[in-house]
């Protein structure tokens, strides 16, 4: 992406989770959530991150904003490496990092006023009055559409997609460069859905809003992404431009992931490559390449090697063994 | 394509033996401060033998407690079925004592949901379950029950079905679970298969199995299939014909093909223009303003009325009547009527 600035760079992310068991709760394993994962994120864009559920799309969402410990690997954010600050080095750099949850029920205080919620983040930051934290709460609720009388409301009384609104008006009350949405939209009614998608189009434009956004929908990954990152067992399998990763996918899994969502469409049937058996469990991953055990095109390499993410032309990058890298020249 | 029209055209005109008949049902729950939640209200359709049919809306609309008022299965109070009458194959399910309704549970009608945990008992095997289902229905002794529910566990597709049977529902992932669920629900080999959302809780590369697996299974057993669901790309792929539910009502019902092609209610535009698919690339969704009413505050009137584009002045003093435009296909909505 020639001549944007990298908001972040991400380079060998892991985050491991404890398995413990016995009569002492002993460590006997690891659950690998996200393991070894290494990206570019550039100012101004959207990175769609897919994968089905216990891929660890989540889990590295909460890792970049340092909401959970990273097990190794840096987190670059705007130059610094964040990935080993601490909680007081951390604050300041917080305000540019927000985070929009799936359920916009369990992520509102169902005891605060609409406007208490909004405006609790610049309280902890101390900077406005109290006339200045009120115009801007009115101001923010106008920009995600709702009547700035909803101040006065509590959660309860507004619907799913109010909620999300005011989920996402939190997020934008210390301007923020960067927001992951973790499943947005998932929770609403389709109707509602792409009133709330328009929203957060609007809102990238008019902040210049940086947004990592996690679903496991691809047909709204596809509308709202610039780019693409598809995530199988706490790996990512490929990543690139939105169009290179919808009309020619190079990785087997994703390939099977796109021809699997069923489309609105009854002129057009597409072929479908199955999958065979289930998700294997994190926490006792394969060996090798982590998709071999449900992979048509697995070969011998592939039970014992695993794959790393090379280039394949034009910002598209797969971890594969059947291709091989194209640039290390 | 044009021949795919021609071939389920041809099966609708053929499928004219009807298998469940519903007329001017009325669900309502009777909350407190006299509040009235009409969840269905109205609602007439029929399925016809082997045929797919879909039940789709949004959250609240309905579909749920359709599907439960057929099996007679609404927690009452709050709720009741105040009108209406359910035929199966002639039957007045109505009319049943609960003796007789509950045959027609386990032997008629076989039941898939979402969340498979809640019909599946954690504390026995899945085979004990099945078996259990077989002894008590099909009265078979218990060697032959689980020899049977042995070759439904493959049918379904577990190639370790002699050990499964001896697994307990925590065990198995989300999509073996929901394929026990079938296994569960046609070993009676029931003319009648409801699934509610059979596929929402599981992954796309999951979902497709199961899907297959239904309609493999309902051509097997010669059944008919009436599927609950919100995902409109489901609908697509595996429906003979559709409901259109909104506000507790049907607003439209068509073949899929039409539906599809050539949807009429404002709200089955705006609801299929608003879902971002892997065809299509638009720049800016459409949406559809508003939410969804709830069932104890409808509008006068027609009941998307408030979100709708083309409302005009009637649209709020009298709800229109479900009319048919032609042979296979109905809607709701005054923009049609003559
Ligand atoms: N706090 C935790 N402790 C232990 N294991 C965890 C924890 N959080 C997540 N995991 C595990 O890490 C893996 C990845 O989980 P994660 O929630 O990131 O997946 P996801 O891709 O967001 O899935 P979904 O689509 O279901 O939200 C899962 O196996 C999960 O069980
Ligand atoms: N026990 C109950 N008491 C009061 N109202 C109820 C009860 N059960 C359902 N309802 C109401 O009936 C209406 C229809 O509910 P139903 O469960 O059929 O919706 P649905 O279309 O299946 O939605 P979803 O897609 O969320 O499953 C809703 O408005 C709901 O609030
Ligand atoms: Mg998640
Ligand atoms: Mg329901």
């Amino acid at each position: 992406m020639l001549g944007k600035e990298k908001l972040l760079e991400v380079r060998n992310l892991k985050k491991y989770f404890p398995v413990k068991g016995g009569v002492l709760q002993r460590t006997i394993g690891h659950v690998k959530a996200v393991d070894d994962v290494s990206f570019d994120l550039y100012e101004g864009e959207t990175l769609g991150i897919v994968g089905e559920s216990g891929s660890g799309k989540s889990t590295l969402g909460r890792t970049l904003l340092r909401l959970l410990d990273p097990t190794d690997g840096q987190i670059i954010f705007q130059g610094n490496d964040i990935s080993k600050l601490s909680n007081r080095k951390m604050r300041p750099i917080r305000k540019d990092m927000q985070m929009v949850f799936q359920d916009p029920f369990a992520s509102l205080n169902p005891r605060m006023s609409v406007g208490e919620i909004i405006e609790e983040p610049m309280l902890v930051q101390r900077t406005l009055t109290r006339k200045e934290r009120k115009d801007k709460v009115i101001d923010l609720l106008e920009k995600v559409g709702l009547s700035p009388e909803a101040r006065t409301k509590y959660p309860h009384e507004f619907s799913g997609g109010q909620r999300q609104r005011i989920g996402i008006a939190r997020a934008l009350t210390m301007n923020p460069k960067f927001i992951i949405g973790d499943e947005p939209v998932s929770a609403l009614d389709v109707s509602v859905q792409s009133q709330v998608l328009n929203l957060m189009e609007d809102l990238q434009d008019d902040f210049n809003l940086t947004y990592l956004f996690i679903a496991h929908d691809l047909g709204v990954v596809k509308h709202i992404s610039d780019r693409v990152g598809v995530m199988y067992l706490g790996k990512l399998a490929e990543i690139g431009p939105k169009h290179k990763i919808y009309d020619n996918p190079l990785h087997p899994y994703t390939q099977a992931l796109l021809s699997s969502v069923p489309v609105p469409d009854v002129e057009r049937k597409r072929e479908k490559i199955k999958l065979q058996g289930e998700l294997p469990s994190p926490s006792n991953p394969p060996k090798g390449c982590v998709f071999h055990t449900r992979c048509p095109e697995a070969h011998e390499r592939c039970r014992v090697e695993i794959p790393e993410l090379i280039h394949q032309g034009e910002e598209q990058y797969v971890a594969c063994h059947l291709y091989t890298s194209e640039s290390d020249i | 394509m044009q021949e795919k029209t021609d071939s389920k055209q041809e099966i609708g005109q053929k499928k004219t033996d009807v298998l469940l008949q519903v007329e001017g049902l009325k669900t309502y729950f009777y909350m407190e401060q006299d509040k009235v939640a009409k969840a269905v209200d109205d609602v007439s359709f029929t399925l016809k033998k082997g045929e797919t049919l879909a039940l789709v809306g949004e959250s609240g609309s309905g579909k749920s407690i359709t599907s439960l008022s057929l099996m007679r299965l609404i927690p009452s109070p709050p709720g009741k079925i105040i009108e209406g009458s359910i035929k199966l194959d002639g039957t007045d399910l109505l009319s049943l004592s609960e003796k007789d309704m509950r045959k027609v549970r386990g032997n008629d009608i076989g039941m898939i949901f979402q969340e498979p945990m809640t019909s599946l008992n954690p504390v026995y095997t899945i085979g004990n379950q099945i078996a259990e289902t077989l002894m008590k229905h099909k009265k078979l002794k218990k060697k032959e029950a689980y020899k049977r529910a042995v070759e439904l566990l493959k049918l379904v597709g577990f190639a370790r079905a002699e050990q499964i049977v001896h697994e307990y529902p925590h065990q198995l992932s989300g999509g073996m679970r929901q394929r026990a669920m079938i296994a569960m629900a046609l070993s009676c080999d029931p003319k009648l298969l409801i699934a509610d959302e059979p596929t929402t809780a599981l992954d796309v590369t999951i979902q497709t199995q199961i899907l297959d697996l239904m309609v493999e299974m309902k051509e097997k057993f010669e059944s008919s299939i009436l599927l609950i669901t919100h995902d409109l790309g489901v609908v697509a792929e595996v429906a003979d014909r559709v409901l259109v539910m909104y506000g507790g009502q049907i607003v439209e019902e068509a073949t899929a093909y039409e539906l599809y092609t050539n949807p009429q209610h404002p709200y089955t535009v705006g609801l299929l223009n608003s879902i971002p698919n892997l065809e299509s690339d638009v720049e800016r969704l459409e949406s559809i303003k508003g939410t969804v009413p709830p069932a104890h505050r409808f509008p006068k009137g027609c009941r998307f009325a408030p979100r709708c584009k083309h409302v005009m002045d009637k649209c709020y003093e009298a709800n229109p009547d479900l009319l048919e435009k032609d042979s296979n296909h109905k809607v709701r909505c005054y923009l049609y009527e003559e």
